[in-house]
């Protein structure tokens, strides 16, 4: 890619987020170039745990619930029309979800959150309900003697990530996006309304630029006027086997794939830049679904691995307009799956026009951070 | 069998893998004096080459030859040791402190060591034709282990096809046993002797020259090989039928078979030395990922070494010298007051070393399997355990996927039980080739524990710290 | 497909595979077991059913998956064979009871 061509958009980052972005940018008719690393890379688009999930997700930012939900409520479309451009299914299915807790005082505490999120100002109403282990048995049938109960919301589902991705990928190449891995961005200069991308691969041009690099907008941010303050936690989850379907509902920590195998997940680390695996919380992890599920004890694990989520000091993703170099915009959160169908559907068409609306959008300004403490 | 109760919590050294290399680590070690455990997957000591030498139920010893007997000799020197020796162990994580999750009859625990021996060995290269998961094909190593260690040879009509020392080895074996061979289908390329002719010399002097050639014509004289086979291919319904090949681009042949065992050399198991991060380079001489180490064996992993063919094929005599050394980098660290009459000479080992590593670029060029049976074309599968194609590689690489991580997130190559172990060679090098570019530019998969299965009933008992508990537990 | 020799030593042990009777001899693995009698594939795949058999011997390419005294995906090259298994060919994905 030779610096001559100019491009609408350029997207750094050709994870999850920015993937959906540039789809969607493109649907939208825009000339979009994709700029992202190689094959090693820290990418949490390869790491998750595929749900698309509402559930407890929003206290202390009502108005994250809400996009959290409609999301949720687009997903469906989202995935029908990928399967329509590129043939591949990716799996969406939205059974409700649930949250196991494997003591009372979980239990209570569970519902307590849950009932502090929902008695937020602000906070849009849908279902959730405490289920008792009785009712719990009947929707699942190999939950362990520890399990009392659960929380579960109807909205709530999963998804196979991967094959997100790949439909993404695909998708944005038969939109005539052009992907250029191998671009590594070392420095990017904005004058005369165009930004200039100086990268590993090359300098691309491009109108707009949209930041959707993870955990490296932290570093791209300040080259076009935006504070990302985003920090890596480590998650680590364990996969077995593929085993015939058992388990018809996805819960946070558990769920059974497509392809047959169970996920199980995930921890919390503070860990900087490190995404190696520990056997003592993978242990943990194992310790846990066992415990929910005892018949998982006897599948072999495959695989597990570490991938570092995108952390922003509220834990709620970060949209901004570059104040300072009008045209270039951020997009970063730790609900990459969840979310894509937002990102594509709702926050590139509004990328594509050049602005995002504060009354939508205003809330998840990296702003919100500058507030100084109270004394 | 023992259990992991068995085990202490620490050892001063730990050998993973019972061949010539763990074998004879793991008695110098202990001979020095230094608490030494020797964990081993197989039932019995030996490792692939002198796998059941122990025990074979082959009784004749002409049949399996002079070279595999040399290993009853590793074996008693083992047993002779205080080294203990465990069985039926199956190392499934190390991490860089040098903890090894390891299983023995459906129990896992952790052991601790200070230095770590890695002879996990070698294992054979991928052949990926057309039809090579059918029932009915299988590698001329597995054929050669269910000869030495049940007493098997085939019944029916009987292919071996490939290239490499093995075949050949295999194919003596089956004659000395009474075994059928209906043919040998040779896949060396013809432009390999030339290649090899300037490393002739070399291989002259070597020990394998005057045997291997013996071995050659004692084979040649019995069974009809066919040379210089440039296309090969399994069919049949449900198993093997028919194996098909073309000799250069001549017209097809078609002979019926019940088993076709195939061979194209062997490669480093690298899966073990991958997980704990040692790091590997592209080598372009034996077309595979071999660890960077030192003369001793040793990596940039504090207190891990890797000896034997697991750190770069050079054959069974060489992993007994290997083994030697990292044993005494092994002793000179922990004991350094060790006496020196208990330890082999340093000097001689690196004259025997030498002696039988002479020749080894003569074999690899000359054996240097062909780019046709590395890299596969259309719906040829390439991940035997997720069943994908060499077609659905290329296309993906030119959807912009540059190297084998994305391409096993993309394709789920690689995500299997077998973690890559028989298509990883493979997609590099597919990937390599559509892009233009060198295999060591593409890379390898990122390979992480367990890398053997364990069930997560043995994961969920294993000791944890609070923060790791605190780590996974949600409000 | 394949035969013992005949200093093999006798085939002891009695097993099953997918009830029926077999015999085996002390020593070999469970996969050993399956190709001496006969057996054509020891499994199905998970992902298009297609059938498969040992193929390395030696623990590394998990085609000799099998369903070992109840307890599925079991490495047939990596067991050894014990008087009295009851050996079942793995079909596709395993359940999680067995």
């Amino acid at each position: 890619m030779n610096a001559t061509t100019s491009h609408d958009v350029a997207v750094i980052g050709g994870g999850l987020v920015g993937s959906a972005i540039a789809w969607g940018l493109a649907k939208a008719g825009q000339r979009v170039a994709v700029l992202d690393e190689g094959d090693i890379a820290w990418r949490a688009s390869r790491g998750n745990f595929a749900l698309v999930w509402v559930q407890s997700k929003g206290l202390g930012m009502p108005q994250y619930a809400g996009w959290t939900v409609r999301s949720s409520n687009a997903w469906g479309g989202f995935a029908e029309a990928l399967k329509a451009q590129t043939g591949l299914d990716v799996c969406h299915q939205r059974p409700g979800g649930f949250h196991l807790a494997l003591s009372e005082r979980e239990l209570e505490q569970r519902e307590a959150m849950l009932k502090r999120l929902h008695n937020q100002p602000a906070m849009q109403r849908y279902d959730w309900e405490i289920v008792d282990r009785e009712r719990l048995r009947r929707m699942l049938p190999q939950i362990g003697p520890e399990v009392v109960g659960a929380s579960y919301c109807p909205l709530d589902g999963h998804v196979n990530s991967l094959r997100l991705l790949r439909a993404l990928h695909v998708g944005m190449r038969q939109l005539g996006v052009a992907y250029l891995p191998n671009h590594a961005v070392d420095a990017i200069a904005w004058r005369d309304g165009e930004f200039t991308i100086q990268s590993s691969g090359g300098a691309v041009r491009s109108g707009k630029l949209v930041l959707a690099a993870g955990n490296g907008n932290a570093r791209l941010g300040p080259m076009v006027g935006l504070a990302v303050p985003v920090r890596p936690q480590r998650g680590q989850i364990v996969v077995t086997e593929r085993t015939a379907p058992f388990l018809n509902y996805p819960v946070v920590t558990v769920r059974q794939t497509d392809e047959g195998g169970v996920m199980l997940g995930d921890s919390l680390e503070e860990a900087g830049f490190d995404a190696t695996v520990g056997t003592g919380v993978v242990s943990a992890i194992a310790d846990r679904a066992v415990r929910m599920f005892p018949l998982l004890a006897r599948l072999n694990v495959v695989r597990t691995w570490a991938a570092l989520r995108v952390m922003t000091p509220d834990g709620f993703p970060i949209y901004d307009h570059s104040a300072t170099c009008p045209g270039a915009f951020v997009a970063t959160c730790h609900s990459g799956v969840t979310l894509a169908a937002n990102h594509a559907l709702a926050l590139a068409p509004l990328i594509a026009e050049g602005r995002l609306p504060p009354e939508q959008l205003e809330v998840f300004s990296a702003r919100r951070f500058d507030v100084p403490a109270a004394a | 069998m023992s259990g992991t109760a068995d085990l202490r919590d620490s050892y001063d050294v730990a050998v993973i893998g019972a061949g010539p290399a763990g074998m004879v680590a793991a008695a110098i070690c202990a001979g020095a004096g230094l608490s030494t455990v020797l964990l081993d997957e197989q039932a019995a000591p030996g490792g692939q080459i002198y796998r059941a030498v122990g025990e074979t139920p082959v009784r004749r010893p002409a049949v399996l030859g002079n070279d595999y007997w040399h290993g009853e000799r590793l074996v008693r020197a083992l047993r002779a040791s205080t080294a203990h020796y465990v069985p039926g162990a199956t190392v499934w994580s190390l991490s860089r402190e040098r903890e090894i999750g390891v299983s023995i009859a459906g129990g896992a625990r952790l052991v601790q060591a200070r230095r770590v021996i890695i002879a996990t060995g070698a294992l054979e290269r991928p052949f990926p034709i057309p039809g090579w998961t059918l029932p009915g094909v299988m590698t001329a190593g597995a054929a050669q282990i269910l000869l030495k260690s049940s007493g098997m040879i085939p019944q029916g009509r009987t292919v071996l096809a490939g290239s490499g020392p093995l075949l050949w080895l295999l194919a003596w074996q089956y004659l000395n046993a009474g075994a059928k061979l209906d043919a040998i289908l040779d896949t060396t390329p013809r432009a390999n002797r030339k290649a090899a002719w300037p490393h002739a010399a070399a291989f002259l002097l070597s020990p394998y020259f005057r045997k291997g050639l013996r071995l050659l014509l004692s084979v040649r004289r019995r069974v009809r090989v066919v040379a210089e086979v440039g296309d090969l291919r399994a069919e049949g319904e449900g198993k093997l039928q028919t194996v098909a090949y073309r000799v250069g681009d001549g017209v097809e042949t078609r002979l019926s078979a019940d088993i076709l065992l195939l061979h194209q050399g062997v490669v480093p198991n690298v899966n073990l030395a991958m997980s704990v991060g040692i790091a590997h380079r592209w080598d372009e001489d034996q077309l595979c990922w071999t660890p960077v180490v030192d003369g001793f064996g040793g990596t940039a992993v504090d207190g891990v070494a890797i000896a034997g063919d697991g750190a770069g094929i050079a054959g069974a005599w060489a992993a007994e010298e290997r083994g030697k050394l990292a044993a005494l980098a092994a002793v000179r660290a922990l004991k350094p007051d060790a006496r020196r009459e208990q330890l082999p000479d340093e000097m001689q080992v690196r004259l025997a070393l030498a002696q039988v590593e002479r020749g080894r670029l003569f074999l690899d060029r000359l054996y240097r399997p062909a780019d046709r049976f590395r890299l596969p074309e259309g719906d040829t599968l390439v991940c035997r355990c997720e069943e994908v194609s060499a077609r659905q590689i290329v296309e993906t690489v030119a959807l912009g996927c540059t190297g084998p991580n994305q391409m096993k997130a993309f394709l789920r190559c690689g995500m299997g039980p077998c973690q890559g172990r028989l298509c990883g060679l493979t997609v590099t090098e597919l990937i390599a080739r559509a892009r233009g570019v060198s295999p060591a530019e593409v890379g390898r998969y990122r390979l992480r524990p367990p890398v053997k299965p364990i069930t997560l009933g043995e994961l969920a008992v294993l000791p944890k710290s609070e923060a790791a508990i605190k780590a996974v537990v949600r409000g | 497909m394949f035969r013992r020799l005949p200093d093999a030593g006798e085939a002891r042990l009695a097993v099953t595979i997918d009830g029926k009777p077999a015999r085996a001899r002390a020593g070999d693995s469970v996969a050993a077991t399956l190709l001496a009698a006969g057996v054509d594939h020891c499994r199905t795949t998970p992902v298009s059913g297609a059938p498969r058999a040992p193929y390395c011997m030696m623990g590394v390419c998990f085609e000799c998956l099998v369903t070992i005294d109840g307890v599925g995906n079991r490495q047939g090259c990596m067991v050894p064979v014990e008087d009295g298994m009851a050996i079942e060919i793995q079909h596709g994905r395993r359940e999680i009871e067995r």
